[in-house]
């Protein structure tokens, strides 16, 4: 089966453990303000590859990725979940570590066709970056232009299914990084046992380039890059949060 | 015939493993029978003395007076710099543990003529200096140097290829450097033991006085003459090299005497200092079982070592130092590597000499090249690694690949070219520029900047659009002429350079009979690469001048290109290099030597671009090359593996004086760091 790639990065280190290969497909409903890959929006300009392809390309670097294992990100992967789900069951036959990375947008758990191919999916994968945009519902609509309530529901399918998540949140000055939204963050992500760690990424205006390249106006013009300071200081406010939330569960 | 000795280096000697090097110039037997490999961690590392502290301070406050003097503190103008030229220099006496300068005082440059007087003349202008006008007059009128007797020799078609700069860099006006003394050799067995070596070398090139002989008898009077003269330098510092070494003190102080002395002499494209580390270590350990010296005073020798090798400069021209992009003496020092037998050859001392970047911080010289193996002792790699991402100063090169061809008494001169230390020399080539050349069979010999008939007046191109077959066929006749003509120049250059400007201290520490690489290079592999195939993938439109030359291209659609692990384009880039390798060796070089080829250009790529008009893969004139066998900017789209994996196609054997390929990653692409990346929540939260 064939999907539609925009890019593949053979040395990848900041999605996933260890060194990966990481597979950026085309096509993502979402149109969240700070995106840095806004390329991937559509679905048309990408290259088709089948999954054999690309199983065998990820062989030629097997040596580097042997701690690693193969990320698909994008784009929004769950876009083309067939290609998905062959891909990643093909990668598991030859024994490699799946990871993906998502917004969870695509989900529905009442959509009995749509729900099997998750339950089916889970079942090659081995770790999913669930990467969370705005923990207040309003909010999320105006940075993303997409609601959460599926989002949300996907990380308590996943922590049904006892896969490992990683959460990922980036973080923007004025929208994200605010206290409040970091502690309810934290004590949303609380509830799910299977969140094994947190990723915060300080917001960066790297994309805006490729904004004023292809035309689009870029809204975050005037927001300020986020600090690695600011960031260490987040993520002490969502973990506390966390950890009070836990406390909270275990006395309750 | 081997040397007999007695008593006299017994002392230095006492407690070593005897074997075959204490009947001939054999070090690294020496090293093999006597060193300890140190598979440990980096805790045992002293910290700076005081005395190392007040030291290097003086020697940054020098720098700072330096640079806003320009970037020449003092320059020789009337004394020409031999190993003798200069009494003592000293930054402060009393805390020097090891001592010495090229000049009577730090920071003041040496002038160095017999490579050629103009250079030294320019080198004293450029930076507001003057040279004696005796000294003109003498090296002008009476003593010939190697610069003039090249362009005595060299012919109006060499001539046109420097000017339009298809072949450039050429060490005609300069010192070709790339030797490596064996520094160690003065420690290890004191200049009597070595004079007297030196002496039955030229006894036993007998009686029959072929040109060789003749040449090889002159030489090896030269080396007597020259480890005297050493013997005199060190003693000028108060100090007696003629015996072997007592301790490791002696032992760094002879070895860097043995430098001094090469520095001294040439001022050359690259000064490097070998494999010193792990010898060196034999006497560290041999002190510290007798509790003859400290860990912290032989760390103290060590860094004012290093300060010293820190220290070395030269009287450059501005060209000079814009071709190599500041003002570099390449003292590369190899450090780690295996051994054939399978043990490591990191010693405490591999440490020690790393650990100089802490103890008197960051610096590009010393060159730290550490010999990289996948069977290096953890600690060790876990070392190099902390001081990288400390320092950003350590280069790696790959022990795996030369260990087979060399063994493992190798060391690497400038930044690439491996030989065995006091066994093989190299005979440094510069640069010949394959993207001018593609574009010379493209427009029939005809440089596409100056519009000069260069090259042989073959058939041009004439056709529209750009047919991949029919340009490849005149790009080998092209090659197959830059080829010939530029071994020709190399071949007039080394005569020259033997005869006018000969290394006499560094030769001194070799062998009689060493093999000497015959080295060459070519720029701008992945141009070429690209061009060719843009021209066979895509479709590439020439655009002539009103003199119908090529002097642009336009390219429709995609192509491969270098840099993605894309067989399609990265098997021309190899094929390029074996083909021009071959043409290479087609030809007579000068004194046997063994032809080789190097991709490296590190820094000249600016210079590069600068130079050479639009290519077919859509570069445009001016553009800078990319460095050495790197992709071209921008142009490899699937990251570091694919990449890398491009570059390691190259075949070794046929660039075998090394491949380099600048690779530079910011640090937070290497991995998340801890501080904002909370993994293995659970166990946090349980805190």
């Amino acid at each position: 089966m064939e999907g539609m790639i925009h890019s593949i990065e053979t040395f990848g280190t900041v999605d996933g453990p260890g060194i990966r290969y990481v597979v950026f497909v085309k096509g993502c409903p979402m149109r969240c303000q700070y995106c840095h890959n806004p390329d991937t929006w559509e679905m048309a300009g990408g290259t088709k590859k089948t999954t054999d392809e690309i199983l065998e390309d990820y062989e030629k670097y097997k040596p580097f990725l042997k701690d690693g294992g193969l990320t698909v990100t994008g784009g929004e992967p769950l876009v083309q979940i067939d290609f998905l789900i062959e891909l990643f069951e093909k990668a598991k036959q030859r024994g490699i570590h799946t990871c993906l990375d998502t917004s969870g947008i695509m989900f529905r758990r009442n959509v009995p066709e749509i729900y099997e191919k998750y339950v089916r999916l889970m079942k090659s994968t081995d770790l999913i970056m669930l990467d969370i945009k705005h923990i207040d519902p309003e909010e999320h609509v105006k940075l993303t232009a997409q609601p959460s309530e599926n989002i949300f529901d996907f990380l308590k399918f996943l922590d049904e299914q006892e896969k490992e998540i990683w959460i990922r949140h980036v973080l923007v000055p004025g929208i994200t990084l605010i206290p409040e939204y970091l502690k309810r963050l934290g004590e949303f992500i609380a509830q799910f046992r299977h969140v094994k760690a947190l990723d915060v990424l300080p917001y960066h205006s790297m994309g805006k380039e490729k904004y004023e390249k292809m035309g689009i106006d870029y809204v975050l013009k005037d927001v300020e890059e986020a600090t690695k300071e600011q960031a260490i200081e987040a993520r002490k406010i969502i973990i506390d949060a966390m950890r009070e939330k836990r406390r909270l569960m275990e006395q309750g | 015939m081997l040397l007999k000795f007695d008593a006299l280096e017994a002392e230095g000697w006492d407690g070593f493993v005897p074997g075959k090097w204490q009947k001939e110039v054999e070090v690294r037997d020496f090293i093999q029978k006597n060193y300890t490999p140190y598979e440990g961690d980096d805790t045992f590392l002293a910290e700076p003395t005081q005395d190392t502290k007040d030291l290097w301070q003086m020697v940054l406050d020098l720098s700072k007076k330096e640079r806003e003097a320009g970037g020449v503190l003092d320059m020789d103008t009337s004394v020409v710099s031999t190993l003798t030229s200069h009494g003592a220099g000293y930054l402060d006496k009393s805390k020097e543990k090891i001592v010495g300068f090229q000049t009577d005082k730090p920071f003041k440059r040496g002038m160095n003529v017999y490579g050629g007087i103009r250079m030294a003349m320019k080198a004293c202008e450029d930076n507001g200096y003057k040279v004696d006008p005796e000294v003109v007059e003498f090296f002008t009128t009476h003593r010939k140097t190697h610069n003039a007797g090249v362009f005595d020799v060299y012919d109006a078609e060499i001539r046109r290829c420097r000017s339009n700069h298809i072949i450039t860099g050429l060490p005609d006006a300069y010192g070709r450097g790339r030797i490596i003394g064996d520094y160690r050799r003065v420690a290890l067995y004191g200049i009597d033991f070595l004079i007297e070596d030196k002496k039955i070398q030229k006894e036993s090139f007998g009686d029959i006085y072929t040109d060789d002989v003749i040449r090889g008898k002159e030489e090896i009077s030269e080396q007597i003459r020259a480890l005297g003269e050493l013997k005199q330098m060190a003693a000028a510092y108060g100090i007696d090299i003629s015996k072997p070494a007592k301790n490791v003190k002696e032992a760094i102080q002879a070895v860097y005497f043995g430098y001094l002395g090469a520095v001294k002499e040439q001022n050359g494209a690259a000064m490097s200092l070998g494999r010193t580390s792990t010898f060196l270590d034999v006497y560290a350990e041999r002190d510290l079982k007798n509790g003859t010296f400290t860990e912290s005073e032989i760390q103290e020798f060590i860094d004012h070592f290093i300060m010293k090798l820190r220290c070395v400069k030269f009287a450059r021209t501005p060209e000079y130092n814009s071709i190599f992009a500041g003002d570099p003496v390449w003292v590369t020092e190899s450090l780690g590597g295996m051994g054939v037998d399978g043990r490591p050859l990191v010693t405490k001392m591999s440490f020690r000499y790393l650990h100089t970047l802490d103890n008197l911080g960051t610096s590009p010289e010393p060159n730290l090249t550490v010999l990289w193996s996948t069977n290096l002792p953890m600690n060790w790699k876990q070392y190099c690694a902390k001081m990288s991402i400390k320092s950003s100063s350590i280069q790696y090169e790959n022990d795996d690949l030369m260990r087979p061809i060399h063994g493992d008494d190798y060391g690497i001169a400038c930044c690439v070219s491996s030989m065995v230390i006091g066994k093989e020399m190299q005979f440094f080539g510069a640069r010949a520029n394959l993207a001018k050349c593609l574009l010379y069979a493209i427009n029939g010999g005809v440089d596409e900047c100056t519009g000069v008939q260069v090259g042989p007046k073959y058939r041009p191109i004439t056709s529209e659009y750009l047919d991949y077959d029919e340009v490849m066929e005149k790009f080998d006749d092209m090659m197959e002429w830059l080829a010939k003509v530029y071994v020709s120049a190399l071949n007039i250059i080394h005569y020259m350079h033997d005869k006018y400007a000969y290394e006499k201290i560094q030769m001194a520490l070799h062998d009689r009979d060493v093999k000497r690489y015959f080295a060459t290079g070519l720029a701008g592999l992945s141009v070429v690469a690209d061009s060719l195939s843009a021209i066979k993938y895509a479709k590439v439109k020439a655009i002539r001048n009103e003199q119908g030359v090529v002097v642009s291209y336009e390219t429709e659609g995609d192509f491969p290109k270098y840099g993605n692990n894309d067989d399609r384009v990265d098997k021309i880039a190899a094929s390029l290099v074996s083909t021009f390798m071959h043409k290479l060796r087609k030809h007579h070089v000068y004194r046997n030597g063994f032809p080789t080829m190097s991709i490296l250009t590190i820094t000249s790529n600016v210079t590069y671009g600068k130079n050479t008009g639009d290519t077919p893969c859509g570069r445009k004139h001016g553009q800078p090359f990319a460095p050495g066998a790197n992709p071209m900017h921008q142009r490899d789209t699937h990251g570091a593996l694919a990449s890398l994996a491009t570059v390691a196609k190259l075949p070794f054997m046929d660039s075998q004086d090394g491949i380099s390929n600048t690779f530079s990653i910011i640090p937070g692409a290497l991995g998340k760091e801890d501080q904002v990346f909370a993994g293995d929540l659970d166990v946090d939260l349980k805190l």
